[in-house]
């Protein structure tokens, strides 16, 4: 892009090379999209941050010391995998606020995006494709999720709850596994084009029965193994399985450590290419 | 820089677009007249590549959309029929992300901005959240946010519709503005008067194809009379009445609230509604407009 861009003319001032900005689209779309909906974050920002710390700190101390004196007076010397509670539930609790975040994000940003405030229309107006739309929106769902894992993050190092190398390796699966959680709600709502309720099902009937389920506040074992395999299919116990060893060294089969990190990239994947096939069907009127 | 050949678009049973042509020229301002349904809106989107054809060619700046979807909305400025502006972003805001959508540098999108608020006398408004803004305010960001790209046309779909006389006078201006400094400008309406004041060209559009092509004053002349008397006896006794005037002027046509009778003398035709003993309620003499024209090729009215 040149510096001296005319800018006299209103429309058709020359100076705008349009084949350029079709290229650079074609290349940095979901940038675009990212960008806008970070921009839009702006305003949000000072409530999110305040949330984002105090959650954490509420749940790890409340759960984690109340809940977890009662458990390690309990389970004596053995603690719970091996660790004290605390330990034990922290890695789980960040990974699920990650879980529902994106999941709340991926609901009413994808169905407003589409009909309450149509952005997702007026992107396709302009040389943004439906797969730079999926992309970006998502990228800008992984940066709204990075704040409640950062804050867990900073919170298990000053509780010094398992490794600092863990804690940080902990955001990068929280990402993983937000973009696997993230592309399913998306696949699943770009498809809704009324709300009679059915969004709130989401939280109610997935969220949380994936938080009681998925190994969070208890080892996925104690489930008689008519339940287990809830745990099984959910993105969250995947991830918490792999969170649990980057945090305090859990014992893990190098295979499962392949099973887990595969899960969630297939999930991921696929749900990603059934949103953005969803997205280009709509988009196209 | 914009031509279609059978150009369809079909919705399961239903035809939207049932093979139109048309021929669009730089720098002309292109009207689709038409009532709601004809079919104006999807024709809007096939051009600015947001829609995908089911049959016919189709040629935008260059380029066939469905293949080159990124390279013709690179050229195009959208104004579509719904704002969808981002309502949680402040006036400025909403220019500069969509400026970015296009890849244009920050600063050369601010600088920018600030001249397309000012065109859309919105400078003020700056850093206003767009959900407090009138809907003439946002119509006319909307606008400036569909220039903000240099297109080498606009697309404007019923810019003015929902507007109140005021914002729309505002609004025909602004447009008029683009129009002289020979922006290709394509705009679907409703409404006869935005066509006449806005139109070079225009083609008029009904279930999907088009009846009639060409300037606002040609087609009157060609299918109206150059006056139009109105007479309203009450909608039960409008048809009688209708009888009785029979051989007055060159047409006579029926509506439920009202006759008219087409007559390049209207005041000559009003003389002979009364030498029959016709009292009317009501009587206006005016000139023909493109809504006579739409009345005389499709026997209804624009706006049911």
């Amino acid at each position: 892009m040149s510096e001296s861009m005319p800018t006299r003319t209103l429309a058709d001032a020359g100076g705008v090379d349009h084949g350029a900005v079709a290229r650079r689209s074609r290349t940095w779309g979901w940038w675009f999209v990212a960008e806008h909906r970070i921009r839009a974050m702006r305003s949000y920002v000072f409530s999110w941050v305040g949330l984002g710390i105090g959650e954490p700190f509420l749940y790890i101390v409340g759960l984690g010391f109340g809940l977890g004196m009662l458990v390690d007076a309990n389970q004596g010397e053995q603690g719970v995998d091996g660790v004290p509670y605390i330990v034990f539930v922290a890695p789980a609790l960040a990974l699920a606020a990650a879980m529902q975040t994106a999941a709340q994000e991926n609901t009413y940003g994808v169905f407003g995006g589409f009909k309450w405030f149509p952005m997702f229309f007026s992107m396709g107006g302009t040389p943004i494709s439906a797969a730079h739309i999926v992309l970006g929106f998502q990228l800008s769902v992984l940066v709204r999720v990075l704040l409640p894992l950062t804050a867990f993050a900073i919170v298990m190092m000053v509780l010094q709850l398992g490794t600092a190398g863990g804690a940080l390796v902990l955001i990068g699966i929280g990402l993983l596994l937000a973009t696997a959680f993230g592309f399913a709600v998306m696949s699943w709502v770009s498809t809704q084009t009324d709300d009679r309720g059915q969004l709130s099902f989401i939280e109610r009937f997935v969220v949380v029965p994936l938080t009681l389920f998925s190994g969070t506040y208890f080892p996925l074992e104690t489930l008689p193994l008519l339940l287990q395999w809830i745990g099984w299919i959910s993105p969250l116990w995947h991830a918490v399985e792999l969170g649990r060893t980057a945090l305090y060294g859990a014992a893990i089969e190098p295979a499962m450590l392949l099973v887990h990190v595969g899960y969630l990239v297939a999930i991921a994947l696929l749900c990603c290419l059934l949103s953005i096939r969803t997205f280009r069907k709509r988009l196209d009127r | 820089m914009i031509e279609a050949t059978g150009l369809r678009k079909q919705y399961g049973d239903f035809t939207a677009v049932d093979g139109i042509d048309f021929a669009i020229e730089p720098g002309e301002a292109f009207g689709f007249l038409g009532p709601n349904g004809a079919g104006k809106s999807t024709t809007m989107r096939m051009i600015a590549a947001t829609s995908t054809r089911s049959a016919g060619d189709l040629r935008v700046l260059g380029f066939d959309p469905e293949t080159h979807g990124p390279e013709v909305r690179a050229q195009l400025g959208i104004v579509p029929q719904a704002d969808q502006l981002d309502e949680e972003l402040r006036v400025v805001d909403n220019l500069i992300v969509y400026g970015r959508y296009f890849g244009l540098p920050l600063d050369y999108v601010k600088r920018r901005s600030e001249e397309l608020l000012e065109f859309a006398q919105l400078t003020e408004k700056r850093t206003a959240r767009v959900d407090g803004l009138s809907g003439g305010m946002k119509r006319r960001l909307t606008i400036a946010r569909g220039l903000i790209n240099a297109p080498k046309a606009m697309l404007l779909d019923e810019p003015t519709t929902g507007l109140d006389p005021q914002a729309r006078h505002v609004l025909w201006d602004r447009l008029f503005r683009l129009k002289e400094e020979g922006t290709t400008l394509v705009l679907t309406t409703h409404y006869m008067d935005e066509a006449e004041q806005l139109c070079d060209r225009l083609v008029v559009i009904d279930k999907g194809t088009i009846v009639a092509e060409g300037s606002p004053a040609a087609l009157i002349r060609e299918y109206s009379t150059r006056e139009v008397l109105e007479v309203r006896f009450g909608s039960a006794r409008n048809g009688q009445a209708a009888e009785a005037m029979a051989g007055i002027g060159q047409r006579i046509e029926v509506l439920p609230d009202r006759v008219l009778v087409y007559d390049h003398d209207g005041e000559a035709a009003m003389s002979a509604v009364h030498e029959r003993g016709l009292s009317p309620i009501t009587s206006l003499v005016r000139r023909s407009s493109l809504e006579d024209v739409f009345l005389r090729l499709t026997g209804r009215s624009l706006i049911e």
